[in-house]
């Protein structure tokens, strides 16, 4: 039923029918991935105010466009190849091989560490060049995108050591629904990585 | 995501196991406990911005007599007393607290859906708050840029706690952040998730709806809050131009060029109105179980309510630069925000009208909660009224800044969610603690705060009006203010200290009722609602005993035609409803 | 029973109030009458709202409390009654919306004849620049703001040249004519309002918003900064005289365009010097103070800040009062110097004698002191050493019983008291913080301290 539909239905009438959701006892997905797609909303609400702000801040003149390191396109290489692993364990695990799936994990973990030694490199390398935070706002919101960015995967990474930890306990029921939301957490960061990266790029 | 305990046997029996005293009231995962642990700590801290908006009357009320009263002071203390008032109190307490204890036991779920995310949440909001307190003993004090925190001054010299006092003050609202996000996710989840058989959305009572869209705005609202709070931490203490353009700072150069403080305003008030419906909708939805369950009847228009908070929170996300019509943005925003923000007026005074619509040929019990029902629907008729002032652009720039402003937020976001938090804690108490809070100390608790708010606020438009400007640490002479200001200014002072002792009243209720109170039924208001039908009472953690609850009705079945009570139990099958006449038959008395 | 009686209570008081209070707007002074109409309807609309919705709710609920027997009606919505609710509702909104904008379009819409006035906002002061005879602004720029350029001039454009420049919180405006006023901000948020106008707007720094009026009504009224503007904000006041246009031009000829000020020759000590034989024989050979003869020490002392008192003590704004004997001998004192040439001459040579630290002669607790000094430090600077921009002069090292003797004259309303002086004014307010005696000497004791 849609949710018009719902929301105009008149609930005096009725009585005694059952219909609607039975909470307890169902498949723990469901409501972890609401939360997750919740959570989802959440950062993209910041990731976009956090856009929003740049576009506008964009529009003074002390503004000096930054010449983005070029170690951020091999970046973005190892965090798509991290988003495919994790899609891969995602997929085994649903096919009941955990211990290929676990291979995956780790490498999609190795990967994301990749990723995140590559972000500081390309923070070094600016700082070197002299292009420090206080110096310019451009300057500033790369390393606010990127630094925000690379805090979430950190936070992803955490979830994913206690994956390991389900694992190695061999409580597959649970790890698999979690390995599937990983990697729709890893898609959905690697997709705010493009926008910010296309964004840094063209400006 | 190892917190998902739910749907695992194991941890299913885990919830039920008997539990020591640290499991059961500090690390506790259980709503309930979090709940009472969310409002304590939101009370306590409220307590804390209640003295600081006494030396605030204080010295407006009496200048120059206190030394203990500087103008830093009288900064530092409107800016906490917002602050506090705003984020600590008001949105934790209403969500945090009501929405904690009440979304799970109306929606018949055992817990929320997450309880080890729901217990973090309290401890970060704890956090928040210790990290908000240190703030007062850092050298040069709290910040007192006001609290909507405005760059450039927050972050420059000329201001109270530009050391420590905003740093700590911008990483308190992040960690709150941190902490509403946790217990945010996990109230949206349940509702949509982990309502029992039968609970449909539309069968929901409008607390819950209140607190969930309440809460969704609070979720994507407090991001903006975020993200200005990150930027202007980095403006204090990296120095970026983030906000901050180039400015002679003490007669010096600052090194900031560039930045706009238009843009923090739009930022912050994308999130500061939003907050403004994060605080009400709850308060809607709560006064409407109320109102509902003491005149005995049906809440009018239940679908219109609905339909309501959904309008509500969909325009309060775009009335923001109402708060900002003389603040040199744009001119021509004028005409939509303030189009926007009178078209909200309109679902708002339907649910005033509905309130009203359901007292009316009701069967109305004199109870303390239907006093501050009433109590509410008044000061909020009257706040909301002034309201139509200040969104009207061209009617809003004599008044903005000025002590209207101040009376219209106080009325409409003080005192109306505060009688609806105090007819609240009257009504489930008894839930709570199994024991009914004393009536007289009730009563007269109701009637000191209720004409005590209104003496303070009153006169507070009348004043503005006449042009007294707010945030002013003194007046002085003036050319336009007749010479009895003053006297009122100590009239509302007194008034103001009144109600504050009032409060205590309140306080030692809520302690003498723990121990000395009536040993409360079961379902003492003959409500409806899920939360009420709970084996035990109160409700031990897991809420349902073995079977969880099915729900046959909406939550409004109150005085239905050929039903021999006056309230018929969401839980209650149409075939086991007593019937008033035993020849009658058919289920048209419950489809009316 | 008896809340219903208590709501009707509220009703009647409210009504009571509204129509028997002394505070209503203050009489206004510009066109914006139509601004007073738009808060009229409102009152009126919402007025009528208010008593009907509520004496409806005190019938219901006497009506239908609760008495043995009876039974609510069951009515789960009415689509009709709801949809009337609605559309009254709406209507009342238009009413008081479609007024309220069309007003706002006209606060939008600058005339075409509206002359132009900057007003600038900075901690925590008013100052203001007319365009001259060019009708153009000249630029400005915070980077090249100083002591000697304090509206930050840029020397290169030439439409700034002929621009007049009020560097004082008293702005005159000819009755009748639409003015425009172009807002800046040296440092914080400020807002410009003159509550008999009507009309207030922001100063944002970095950005110029705008508002305009016309003044309609003679008078001094009073400038009021209402954004937060930090925590000398409430002493932010300014005088707006609105006079006849020959008024008006004989105030703005008083003041200098940009290029007069910056061609005005630097002070000469050397003619100084001779000037300074009078002032010696009480303050000092070497202007170091002679507490015998209740002279201050005066070196080491911002030359803009004497040159200020100077004209204040010629001008009897300062040492006018009868209860200032000490300002009283200084008065005919001050106006032995002829003009604005003398008083820079004699500054000049003070400004080459040698600074050294008065003598303290006052005990306290300094670290008490210390606690009150964290008002003073706003404008006064950390070590007391005076900041320019927030006018307010040297504290560190001047004579402490000087210090208490003004502290005294600011609280007691001796000095800061005369209409004019708007910087004194400010300093009463502030002076009204330090509460009796012993905190004073605990203030200065610190202040020798630095």
């Amino acid at each position: 039923m849609s949710f018009f539909r719902k929301v105009t239905s008149k609930p005096w009438e009725h009585a005694g029918e059952l219909e609607g959701i039975h909470g307890d006892f169902q498949p723990v997905s469901t409501a972890s991935r609401t939360g997750l797609v919740m959570f989802l909303a959440v950062v993209s609400s910041m990731f976009l105010l956090f856009i929003v702000s740049y576009y506008t801040r964009m529009q003074s003149a002390d503004w000096e466009v930054l010449k983005d390191p070029r170690i951020l396109w091999f970046n973005t290489l190892v965090l798509v190849l991290a988003s495919v692993a994790m899609q891969m364990a995602s997929n085994l695990s649903k096919r009941d091989k955990p211990g290929r799936a676990s291979l995956y994990l780790v490498g999609g973990t190795v990967l994301t560490l990749v990723f995140i030694a590559g972000q500081v490199a390309a923070w070094e390398q600016l700082l070197v060049a002299g292009y420090y935070a206080a110096s310019n706002p451009a300057n500033a919101f790369f390393y606010l995108f990127t630094g925000l960015h690379a805090l979430h995967l950190v936070g992803g990474i955490w979830f994913l050591v206690r994956l390991g930890i389900k694992l190695r306990q061999h409580d597959y029921v649970q790890a698999k629904q979690n390995v599937a939301l990983c990697a729709t957490y890893w898609h959905y960061l690697l997709l705010v990585w493009l926008v910010l990266f296309a964004l840094l790029l063209r400006t | 995501m190892a917190y998902v305990a739910l749907a695992d046997k194991d941890h299913e029996q885990h919830l039920h196991d008997p539990q020591s005293f640290i499991s059961k009231y500090i690390w506790s995962q259980d709503h309930k406990v979090i709940a009472v642990q969310y409002s304590l700590t939101a009370i306590a801290i409220g307590m804390v911005a209640l003295v600081l908006s006494l030396m605030m009357r204080l010295q407006l009320g009496f200048p120059d007599t206190f030394s203990f009263i500087t103008p830093d002071e009288y900064y530092q203390a409107i800016t906490l007393h917002g602050m506090i008032m705003v984020i600590y109190l008001l949105t934790a307490l209403l969500l945090g607290g009501f929405g904690n204890y009440l979304i799970p036991l109306m929606v018949g779920a055992r817990d929320m859906v997450f309880p080890f995310m729901n217990m973090l949440s309290y401890w970060v909001y704890l956090l928040s708050v210790l990290v908000l307190c240190a703030s007062f003993f850092v050298s040069g004090g709290p910040t007192g840029a006001g609290w909507t925190l405005y760059p450039p001054q927050a972050v420059l010299p000329g201001t109270p706690g530009i050391g420590g006092g905003i740093v700590l003050m911008l990483v308190s609202l992040v960690l709150f952040i941190v902490a509403f996000t946790m217990g945010g996710l996990n109230y949206v989840t349940t509702v949509l998730q982990a309502r029992c058989r039968g609970m449909t959305l539309m069968r929901m009572p409008l607390s819950v709806w209140g607190i969930f869209v309440a809460t969704i705005l609070g979720l994507l609202a407090f991001p903006a809050l975020l993200v200005t709070g990150i930027m202007l931490l980095l403006d204090a203490v990296l120095g970026t131009s983030f906000f901050m353009p180039a400015i002679l700072s003490m007669g010096e150069q600052t090194k900031t060029a560039g930045g706009s403080p238009i843009l923090f305003q739009h930022l912050f008030w994308f999130f500061g109105h939003p907050e403004v419906y994060i605080v009400a909708l709850p308060a809607f939805g709560v006064i409407s179980d109320l109102v509902s369950v003491h005149a005995r009847k049906n809440i009018f228009g239940y679908r219109m309510m609905v339909w309501a908070i959904l309008a509500i929170g969909g325009i309060s996300f775009i009335v923001w630069a109402h708060h900002m019509y003389v603040s040199g943005m744009n001119p021509y925003f004028g005409f939509f925000f303030a189009t926007t923000t009178l078209i909200i007026a309109i679902p708002t005074a339907l649910k005033i009208y509905n309130w009203v619509l359901t007292l009316w040929r009701g069967d109305i019990r004199m109870t303390v909660p239907m006093f501050f029902v009433i109590g509410f629907i008044f000061t909020f008729i009257n706040g909301g009224l002034t309201g139509l002032f200040l969104g009207n652009v061209a009617v809003d720039i004599p008044l903005s800044d000025t002590y209207f402003v101040v009376g219209h937020f106080h009325m409409v976001m003080g005192v109306s969610p505060i009688l609806v938090i105090f007819g609240a804690i009257y009504h489930w108490y008894p839930k709570i603690t199994g024991r009914m809070l004393n009536d007289t100390m009730g009563k007269i608790h109701f009637w000191l705060t209720l004409f005590g708010t209104y003496a303070i606020y009153l006169p507070m438009h009348y004043l503005g009006i006449q042009g007294l400007p707010r945030r002013y640490y003194a007046m002085g002479d003036t050319s336009f203010l007749d010479e009895s200001t003053q006297a009122m200014n100590a009239g509302i002072s007194v008034a103001a200290l009144f109600v504050a002792v009032v409060q205590l009243l309140f306080l030692f209720n809520l302690f003498w009722s723990l121990f000395k109170g009536k040993r409360a039924e079961k379902n003492p208001w003959k409500a409806t609602t899920l939360e009420w039908q709970t084996p035990d009472n109160p409700p031990v953690h897991g809420n349902w005993g073995p079977e969880l609850p099915v729900v046959h009705r909406w939550a409004y079945d109150y005085s239905v035609p050929g039903a021999a009570r006056d309230y018929i139990p969401q839980t209650m099958a149409p075939e086991d409803v007593p019937r008033a006449d035993d020849s009658y038959h058919g289920e048209e008395g419950e489809h009316q | 029973m008896a809340i219903a009686i208590g709501i009707l209570v509220l009703v009647v008081i409210t009504l009571l109030f509204h129509f028997m209070s002394p505070w209503w707007f203050t009489p206004i002074a510009s066109n914006w009458s139509s601004i007073d109409l738009t808060v009229d309807i409102t009152f009126w609309i919402t007025g009528f709202v208010f008593v009907v919705v509520n004496l409806f709710l005190v019938w219901v609920v006497i009506k239908y409390r609760h008495k043995e027997g009876r039974k609510a009606h069951y009515e789960p919505e009415s689509k009709k009654l709801e949809t009337w609710l609605s559309v009254i509702t709406t209507v009342g909104v238009v009413a008081m919306l479609a007024p309220g904008l069309w007003v706002y379009g006209k606060v939008t819409q600058v005339p075409e004849d509206a002359e132009v006035v900057e007003v600038i906002g900075q901690q925590w002061h008013w100052s203001f620049r007319f365009p001259g005879a060019d009708g153009v602004l000249g630029q400005t720029s915070v980077a090249v703001m100083s002591v000697d350029n304090p509206f930050g001039m840029r020397a290169d454009d030439p439409a700034g040249q002929d621009d007049i420049l009020i560097a004082d919180a008293e702005l005159h405006l000819p009755i009748d004519q639409p003015y425009k006023f172009v807002l800046r901000s040296k440092d914080v948020l400020h807002n410009f309002t003159v509550p008999q106008f009507r009309v207030k707007m922001d100063l944002v720094p970095g950005m110029s918003p705008y508002a305009w009026l016309t003044p309609t009504r003679k008078g001094r009224f009073d400038i009021m900064c209402e954004e937060l503007c930090g925590i000398a904000h409430h002493t932010m006041r300014g005088v707006l005289v609105v006079e006849d246009e020959g008024d008006f031009q004989t105030w703005l000829q008083g003041y200098p365009t940009y290029a007069e000020t910056a061609a005005r020759p630097a002070g000469n000590p050397e003619v100084g010097q001779a000037t300074y034989g009078l002032c010696g024989t009480c303050h000092g050979a070497q202007a170091e103070g002679i507490q015998q003869l209740n002279a201050p020490k005066l070196a080491g002392l911002d030359s803009w800040y004497m040159s200020r008192q100077l004209r204040n003590y010629k001008a009897g704004v300062r040492g006018a009062h009868e209860a200032d004997s000490y300002g009283a001998q200084m008065a005919p004192m001050a106006a032995t110097l002829v003009d604005d040439l003398a008083i820079d001459n004699v500054l000049a040579y003070i400004g080459t004698l040698p600074d050294e630290s008065a003598p303290a002669t006052i005990a306290g607790d300094a670290e008490h002191g210390k606690d009150l000094f964290i008002t003073c430090e706003s404008c006064h600077g950390k070590q007391g050493q005076g900041i320019w921009a927030l006018n307010a002069p040297r504290l560190s090292g001047m004579n402490d019983w000087y210090i208490i003797r003004q502290l005294d004259n600011y609280r007691q309303g001796i000095r800061g008291a005369h209409p004019q002086d708007l910087y004194g004014k400010q300093m009463g307010f502030m002076a009204r913080v330090v509460r009796d005696e012993q905190d004073i000497n605990d203030l200065v004791a610190y202040i020798n301290s630095l």
